[in-house]
């Protein structure tokens, strides 16, 4: 570039004409038609794929509509929640789900959280650890779901396994076929799946805090765990508030395990939200009902997501 | 006096480059870090055994495999080891058909989803137009709605919406979107994780590169194809990873949308072995012939991937 191109702009603020007002409008708007071409595609599959589908589970929920059917819905009111809400299936669906949540949100945020300062301690060998545990992540659910199903079976993996180690002591569980057993062996599975992903979290979150306050902390004469309580953990809070909510809409988004292994069984001892929608609104095509959960487990979501993020909110 | 406020300053708001890579405590003595190795030896036990089982089993007929449960020869390929259950595999389902479906199907969904996605963000992170701030606030409430509460609500909407199909040589309009290829992809294009990584990424890019290329004459769309996404090599990579993985792994939408085999991506194709007569060698087979892939897609971009994982925890 030249100082003659950049002359006549540099004039322009001190004696502002009407070319320069016009030519910049001209630039605005043509930067605002390129802004509408560029973010409608976006905005339309969004609208369609995501905010009508919001709408719907309000609206649906309210009616008998069924997936294939020649009859439109009809309203009918709180006719879907009042059969829910007197429905036994529906209630064990709830509870599963919380008590799979109240568990695996602090168990495998914890677990990853220790993993994550294994990982980063300064020994050798760190990403050959890292990307060995990260390998059940990789693996898709379906296929972690099947393995784990074939290795919790009576005569499985892991009964042989346990007794072996206990020399004979124990007596095999059968894990997925055990009403109280179902639920935490599926919730072992998981965590064993899902940990590493937010190991690999919570490292970056490690990452973010600055050598020096490691060094300061040292010369103040901190031992490690007073390091971890002052230095570490106040450095991880925006991480924590992070994870905590992905683990805790993943955990109440149960399915895939619960499809593959249990069907919901030992006496819907495992049935989860989830499951339940899509066994009404797919197999029994009652899409009604099935909006009514899901919308029931929306709200649930919302107000879960709203307290974490009430209680780890920052004060400052 | 400048140089006192620079010395002074980091410490109070030190800057993320200046956190050292591998930051925590300095480096552990020669007793710790024996202890920290011993650990870390012990848990790519917990993590890589199950997955060494599934490999080691698909290579061994069903009963060589419960002989082996008892024993480390279930995690050894030893004994009558062969490749007749992949035979298998290949005899019982179409498999090339599974694998060709899987990765049309991720492959355009991360193209498209790159491509739009990017638009939108370059739309609200470079371009000045009224209700930008409105749409990125809606787009970012959106993060926290799992897919799961719009699952059954969106599979009665796209069974509404028409079909374009070819028939012969005239276009034909048919009701529902069930059973096609874009009923697996298009809902799944535009994504707000996405937006937000690229917007995110895209507003550390210096605007003027912008302003230069438009004194160069360049046009927005322009700018957008030859400015700016060239340089966002590192989120272009972390948003094809976050859509590859859960389309590839995707489970509970193509089970409920698809009925005709020629249209199954790999995961449904696993349904073809463990409902009836199971064969476990055979299920372990076709578990390792869909997991490998990814594995090993892992394991070449590992840094990538680690990177996408934590760059999803990191927040601006």
């Amino acid at each position: 570039m030249t100082t003659h191109t950049v002359a006549p702009a540099q004039a322009e603020p001190a004696h502002p004409t009407s070319t320069s007002t016009r030519g910049r409008r001209r630039a605005l708007k043509g930067e605002r038609s390129a802004a509408a071409w560029m973010i409608s595609p976006a905005l339309v599959l969004f609208a369609l794929f995501l905010l009508i589908p919001i709408a719907l589970a309000f609206g649906l929920a309210f009616t008998d509509t069924r997936l294939i059917s020649p009859r439109p819905g009809q309203f009918v009111g709180l006719e879907n929640f009042a059969y829910l809400f007197s429905d036994p299936v529906f209630w064990a669906s709830v509870r599963n789900t919380f008590l799979f949540a109240v568990v695996v949100v602090p168990v495998q945020a914890g677990s990853a959280l220790l993993l994550a300062l294994l990982v980063n301690a300064k020994v050798r060998g760190t990403t050959f650890f890292r990307t060995v545990y990260f390998l059940p992540v990789v693996t898709s659910m379906v296929v972690v779901s099947l393995l784990w199903r074939f290795m919790y079976q009576k005569d499985g993996l892991i009964n042989q396994a346990l007794s072996g180690l206990t020399g004979g002591l124990y007596s095999p569980i059968d894990w997925l076929n055990d009403p109280v057993w179902a639920l935490p062996a599926i919730m072992f599975m998981s965590i064993w799946q899902g940990v590493a992903f937010h190991m690999v979290i919570w490292l970056a979150g490690l990452q973010t805090i600055p050598a020096e306050r490691y060094e300061a902390s040292e010369i103040d004469g901190a031992n490690r765990l007073q390091q971890f309580r002052f230095v570490t953990w106040p450095g991880l809070r925006q991480t924590a508030t992070l994870i905590l909510v992905t683990i805790t809409i993943a955990s109440f988004s149960l399915f895939t395990q619960i499809a593959v292994m249990t069907q919901g069984g030992p006496l819907d001892s495992t049935t989860t939200v989830v499951y339940q929608a899509v066994r009404t609104g797919y197999q029994q095509l009652q899409t009604g009902l099935a909006s009514a959960i899901s919308l029931v487990f929306f709200v649930l979501v919302l107000i879960v997501s709203g307290i974490q993020r009430y209680l780890t909110r920052e004060r400052s | 006096m400048v140089t006192t406020e620079a010395t002074v300053l980091p410490d109070l708001e030190p800057p993320a480059s200046r956190a050292n890579r591998t930051s925590g405590a300095n480096r552990p003595g020669r007793r710790s870090r024996v202890l920290i190795t011993v650990a870390r030896i012990a848990i790519v036990g917990f993590f890589a055994l199950p997955i060494v089982f599934m490999l080691v089993s698909s290579l061994k007929p069903d009963l060589q495999i419960f002989a082996d449960l008892g024993s480390w020869r279930a995690f050894a390929p030893v004994g009558e080891v062969s490749l007749d259950n992949y035979a298998g595999v290949f005899d019982r389902v179409p498999f090339w058909q599974f694998l060709a479906n899987s990765v049309v199907i991720s492959g355009v969904t991360v193209v498209l989803g790159i491509l739009i996605n990017s638009m939108a963000a370059f739309a609200l992170a470079r371009l000045r137009w009224r209700g930008r701030g409105f749409v990125l606030t809606l787009i970012l409430a959106t993060l926290i709605v799992p897919f799961e509460t719009l699952a059954l609500p969106l599979l009665w909407w796209v069974n509404k919406l028409p079909s374009l199909e070819a028939n012969g040589f005239s276009l034909e309009f048919s009701q529902g979107w069930l059973n096609t290829y874009h009923v697996q992809i298009i809902p799944f294009i535009a994504n707000a994780f996405s937006v937000y990584l690229f917007y995110q990424y895209f507003s550390s890019i210096p605007r003027e590169l912008d302003e230069a290329a438009r004194v160069d004459g360049a046009g927005w769309f322009a700018i957008y194809a030859r400015v700016v996404m060239p340089l966002s090599g590192p989120a272009i990579a972390t948003v094809a990873i976050l859509t590859f993985l859960p389309a590839w792994n995707s489970y509970l939408w193509p089970l409920m949308v698809i009925q005709s085999e020629e249209l199954r991506p790999v995961m449904i194709g696993l349904q073809y072995f463990f409902q009836l007569n199971v064969s476990w060698g055979q299920v372990m087979a076709y578990s390792s012939l869909i997991t490998v892939p990814v594995v090993a897609l892992f394991i070449a971009f590992q840094k990538s991937f680690i990177n996408s994982i934590a760059s999803s925890g990191v927040k601006g």
